[in-house]
């Protein structure tokens, strides 16, 4: 068969399941564009680069497949790093192609040349420099392998524009890369394991995206119905448990109820599973459920006593173990502990909020007004914490957010990738009006498109977190987190191309309704109360049973 | 050397070695794909991690194909995390602290690459 690096390249791609691809054609890969637009891959001209990535993201993460983008050099993939540091530290399997200069111009500072395999190596999993086409027929497979595998994350391919047009004979295609099936916990481990829980008086299951990554949701419920086991989740972990169920504590850490956070504090056992200990879930470390005993799962082994030291611990897929696991423990029904929990979810709901305008009433009555098997993408701040807290997340990868780059501007292009993975599926964006802007220039690709997202901007005027910690940590002593130029978003929609509606403070349940049922895209620009604050919040080095928890209480 | 000589252990036994601000000192022997990137990648872990680097010792072996590094760093309590972190590098094929060996390596490069 023959080949040019190009053609061989989207050939692998398609090889990969492939269908979709997102990104911008520049100098550097030209010649992967015209191979692209003579194959039957559908391509997404995002806007700028770094969408391109949050758009594979959005497929990635609403789906559990890798998905890929594509990028010119310098400026293009420099503009891609901040989507695949974000895909690094939340462990989403993409794979992104930038072109490179020439082979013979690598290292002159030829136009639009950067390092971008140096820059690449501390923000994805692996990454490789392309020196011939003939390696693609290894590198492409491997760096898909590397993403799925293990701990998922990016993967990068640089691929100087010679590779690209260079003519290659092939004999035979390889086996598209697959996930490997990860290590398998030692059978006495894990009985130790159901031992020490069967001993455990007042356990609490920790659990987090890496619970969502080996799709053992069902496990983990299973887990926690058979020994009377609370659970409490990261952000990245909220769905793995129904909201209602009794089980269900929600969302631990600086932002998380009073409830779970004692919860976790009363603890004698801690059942961590697929998480790392961040610093936004545990607080203060040496604060952190210090009277349990700490079981840790998970499948990279570098994550197991990096913040904390387990009792027992091991680097292995969690869905196999908890199934195993789970046919070794002991039910129970820990009524005396369910009760102790469910006391303190019926004592300490989030901040009750008062007044009509609250932003978490309104993400409820968004919620309500949402097909039960939406996707939803949430930006980051406030509105981020407010929707953590108040939407009810039922199912795993519909609730999609930036946990660990806490990037700005990932909701709307994460959305648009959510889409259109999940075609027939309603997709929903909460993002605020200082997130929007970040990546505002998408709007034209929904509108061209037309993919069927609903933007809800939560405007309160500011950067409403930066500016909550200039009240409580910095004397109100307000720099830069207001905005004085306040853009009308509903025109700018307009202009687009897209409907935009303006909502009153009020959040008048039937404005809402009328805007959310036209069909297609629409931007909704929502008032929201510019002083209110996220509570609980968990002061900077403090334990999270030492929240302040309203306005004017503290502890 | 002797392999049966390695600890990969984070607190084994130490020999008198290197002494840098009051802490041994020990050697991490990684085998590595040979590759262009492949040292960057290795220093790269340390600098965004944190991690000291007291010292690198890199030749290729096996016609090329790899090669071998010998890394001084800090025997403290994060020396377990570095090992699980250089472990997970695509490019590194094996890890082995060697506590039996300490700087003076650095004097008998020769003999070192003939083993390796």
């Amino acid at each position: 068969m023959q080949f040019t690096g190009s053609s061989l390249l989207i050939e692998l791609l398609k090889r990969q399941g492939i269908r979709i691809v997102a990104g911008i054609p520049g100098g550097a890969n030209l010649p992967l564009y015209d191979a692209l637009g003579q194959s039957d891959l559908r391509h997404i001209l995002v806007r700028h680069e770094q969408a391109g990535g949050f758009l594979a993201q959005g497929m990635a993460r609403s789906t559990g497949s890798a998905a890929a983008c594509l990028a010119t050099s310098g400026p293009g993939a420099v503009n891609l790093l901040t989507a695949i540091a974000d895909a690094k530290l939340d462990s989403v399997p993409v794979v992104a192609v930038t072109g490179q200069v020439p082979s013979g111009l690598i290292g002159t500072d030829a136009f639009q040349e950067v390092d971008t395999y140096g820059m690449s190596i501390p923000v994805t999993k692996h990454n490789f420099l392309v020196r011939s086409a003939p390696e693609l027929l290894e590198v492409v497979p491997e760096a898909f392998r590397l993403a799925l595998s293990g701990r998922q994350g990016p993967v990068l391919i640089d691929m100087p524009k010679d590779v690209q047009q260079a003519r290659v004979e092939v004999d035979s295609l390889p086996q598209p890369g697959a996930a490997d099936s990860g290590p398998d916990a030692d059978g006495a481990v894990l009985a130790s394991m159901a031992r020490l829980i069967a001993s455990s008086e007042r356990p609490v299951l920790y659990v987090g995206g890496g619970v969502i990554a080996s799709n053992a949701e069902e496990e983990v419920r299973a887990l926690s119905a058979a020994c009377g086991i609370p659970v409490v989740c990261t952000l990245m972990g909220l769905g793995i448990m129904a909201p209602d169920d009794p089980l269900s504590l929600g969302m631990l850490g600086m932002h998380g109820s009073r409830a779970t956070n004692v919860a976790v504090d009363r603890a004698d056992l801690l059942i961590a599973l697929g998480v790392r200990f961040d610093d936004r879930a545990t607080g203060s470390v040496a604060g952190f459920a210090p009277r349990a005993k700490v079981i840790h799962l998970d499948i990279d082994e570098a994550e197991i006593g990096k913040i904390r030291r387990p009792e027992i611990s091991a680097g292995c897929d969690i869905k196999r173990a908890l199934r195993r696991l789970n046919r070794m423990v002991a039910k129970a029904g820990r009524a005396g502990w369910r009760a102790e929990t469910g006391a303190l979810r019926a004592e300490h709901p989030f901040s009750v909020p008062l007044v009509e305008s609250h932003p978490g009433l309104l993400v409820q009555r968004l919620a309500a007004l949402t097909p039960e098997n939406a996707i939803v993408t949430v930006d980051v701040g406030q509105h981020q914490m407010w929707a953590a807290q108040w939407w009810p997340v039922r199912r795993t990868r519909t609730f999609l957010t930036s946990g660990g780059l806490g990037t700005m501007g990932f909701s709307v292009p994460a959305a648009m990738g959510a889409a259109l993975a999940n075609p027939g599926t309603p997709v929903i964006v909460l993002t605020g009006d200082g997130s929007l802007l970040i990546n505002i220039q998408e709007l034209a690709t929904i509108a061209e498109n037309n993919l069927d997202i609903k933007i809800c901007v939560f405007n309160n005027g500011h950067l409403g977190l930066v500016r909550q910690q200039q009240e409580l940590f910095y004397g109100e002593r307000y720099v830069a987190s207001r905005f004085e130029a306040r853009p009308d978003f509903a025109a700018i929609a307009r202009g687009f191309g897209i409907p935009g509606c303006t909502i009153g403070i009020q959040h008048d349940e039937e404005a809402l309704r009328r805007a959310l049922s036209i069909k297609g895209p629409v931007l909704l620009d929502i008032a929201v109360p510019e002083m209110e604050n996220v509570y609980p919040m968990v002061p900077p080095g403090k334990s999270n049973v030492e929240a302040i928890w309203s306005h004017r209480s503290t502890g | 050397m002797n392999p049966e000589h390695s600890n990969e252990g984070a607190n084994g036994d130490r020999r008198d070695g290197e002494q840098t601000n009051g802490l041994p000192n020990t050697i991490v022997k990684l085998m590595v794909r040979n590759h262009p990137g492949a040292m960057s990648h290795i220093t790269g872990l340390f600098s965004r991690r944190g991690f000291n680097l007291e010292g690198i010792l890199c030749a290729p072996v096996d016609g090329g194909a790899d090669s071998a590094m010998y890394l001084v760093v800090r025997n403290d309590e994060r020396l377990e995390q570095i090992v699980k972190q250089l472990r997970k590098l695509y490019d590194v094929k094996s890890v082995v602290v060697q506590d039996d060996l300490d700087h003076t390596v650095f004097n008998r490069i020769e003999e070192l690459l003939s083993e390796a």
